[in-house]
């Protein structure tokens, strides 16, 4: 009888005393969990890909700087706190995963409608990069040019009339 | 008694049916002037704190819209610093869009301003074309046909922001050149133009413009002390679907800030609307006045001549 009673005992103070050690504000990702690098090149095509560095700019900035509400972590922004200070960690974590590659595109264009949306001025994935990256470069001295980061490719070179496409020299535009 | 019309009451009643006619044409304007453009038009938001001045969207356009090569390749930053005619850049037959850097003393970096056709809500090119080589279309642009277009150049001055151009290369097939929203191989199949596509910073946003003015709205209203409380083409000339945000009051970059908040065509409206009133009545009118002022001598002329037989 004794021993029962004991048991039960063990089994409450193990179940509440998990309770306890569960965080308030839900689980967050750590930097360990992390890829090591990451290769952005799906809008790869005037430029080459690049290939992201991802455990040497865990050391620059926090989760939240780049991955907003997404992984966690406690929200900076005012705006995002409105509603997304105990959101905890999302199911998805990836640029890709909330910045659309057909950001102006008829249906996406056409869902923004929708009366409850807030996120109606989200960029696209091509712009979440820049915007992100290019930004942080500037206040911490980073690269910024776009062959800082980036090669040109050969329709790269066409499209901006560079390199082995630069216009003959001495050329002058018409009036 | 017999009632006899007289000469000053015939008069009268003539003003006063002109008046009258007066006042309807005048309602008819009243009517016209609260076109705010299609409900379904599209736009393009321009973030001046977002560019960079990369000349992407120069590079896309001169590919899109099949434009000569240029003089300095688009990835040659020089260009920023060049001055024509006590000018920065501005359009030509060669650009139907440019980007222009302004250094502004109490900001550390650089803005960069795209210009381009603002795509007028009620454009002042199209109201001042004789020959309506100019379409509104119901997407947004502001397209233009060469086929009709008789190189006047009148849209070249009407426009409050100097878009027009004219391509003095071919005078007698007379062209304008300016951007037309890449109205024919994209707009008009819900595609974003060539310009926003190209924009690595998503400095150029394209939408609905009403859906615009709200992302507008929000990014001032949600990011305080970062843009200055105004949206440049919300009210502009009655309203343009191409809108700016900027960091600084929108003159520090170049913008013209005294363009009326109406329509151009207000300023001339009143005045075009009498023009087929004067062309249509008055000649009747006077006519008659001149019949009725001379008929009494053509009688005693008649009697005369009947007394003489």
């Amino acid at each position: 009888m004794r021993t029962r009673k004991r048991i039960i005992q063990t089994a409450f103070a193990l179940a509440f005393g998990g309770i306890l050690i569960i965080p308030t504000h839900g689980w967050s990702m750590d930097a360990e969990d992390a890829p090591e690098s990451v290769t952005i090149d799906s809008l790869a095509n005037l430029y080459t890909g690049v290939e992201f560095n991802h455990a040497m700019h865990v050391e620059y900035a926090s989760c939240q700087e780049c991955h907003h509400h997404t992984t966690g972590g406690a929200v900076v922004n005012p705006n995002c706190a409105r509603c997304h200070r105990n959101s905890g960690e999302a199911d998805e974590v990836t640029c890709t995963g909330c910045h659309a590659t057909n950001r102006f595109s008829e249906t996406y264009i056409r869902a923004l409608e929708a009366p409850e949306l807030y996120h109606i001025d989200k960029p696209g994935l091509k712009g979440a990069y820049h915007l992100n990256c290019v930004s942080c470069h500037e206040t911490t001295s980073g690269p910024t040019g776009c062959l800082d980061c980036h090669t040109m490719t050969e329709s790269g070179e066409k499209m901006f009339n560079t390199g082995s496409h630069s216009p003959a020299k001495g050329q002058q535009s018409g009036h | 008694m017999k009632k006899t019309v007289s000469r000053r009451n015939l008069l009268k009643g003539g003003l006063a049916g002109t008046a009258a006619i007066a006042v309807m044409k005048n309602n008819e304007t009243q009517a016209a002037q609260t076109f705010e453009g299609y409900p379904e038009g599209m736009g393009v938001l321009v973030d001046l704190t977002r560019c960079v001045g990369c000349r992407s969207c120069e590079a896309a356009c001169n590919k899109e819209q099949g434009l000569p090569e240029p003089a300095k390749p688009f990835d040659d930053y020089s260009v920023f610093d060049e001055i024509k005619h006590g000018q920065k850049r501005r359009t030509d037959e060669t650009a139907y869009t440019i980007v222009n850097k302004y250094d502004i003393p109490e900001l550390d970096h650089p803005l960069f301003r795209k210009v381009q056709c603002n795509h007028c809500q009620e454009p002042a090119c199209l109201t001042s074309c004789f020959v309506n080589a100019y379409t509104k279309t119901p997407e947004g642009a502001v397209i233009y046909n060469s086929k009709v277009c008789v190189g006047c150049r009148t849209c070249m001055i009407a426009c409050p922001f100097y878009i027009p151009t004219f391509k003095y290369s071919s005078a007698f097939n007379p062209r304008i050149m300016k951007c037309i929203f890449c109205y024919d191989t994209r707009l008009k199949d819900g595609k974003p133009p060539a310009c926003v596509e190209a924009c690595p910073q998503e400095a150029l946003t394209f939408g609905r413009r009403n859906d615009l003015i709200n992302m507008g709205r929000q990014r001032i209203r949600e990011t305080p002390g970062k843009y200055v409380e105004h949206i440049y083409g919300e009210t502009e000339v009655g309203g343009t679907a191409w809108m700016y945000l900027s960091s600084v009051s929108f003159d520090k970059v170049g913008f013209d800030t005294h363009v009326p908040k109406e329509p151009i065509l207000n300023s001339v409206k009143e005045f075009l609307a009498i023009v087929p009133m004067v062309l249509t009545i008055w000649p009747g009118l006077f006519a008659g006045f001149h019949l009725l002022a001379t008929r009494k001598e053509k009688i005693k002329e008649q009697e005369e001549k009947e007394e003489q037989v």
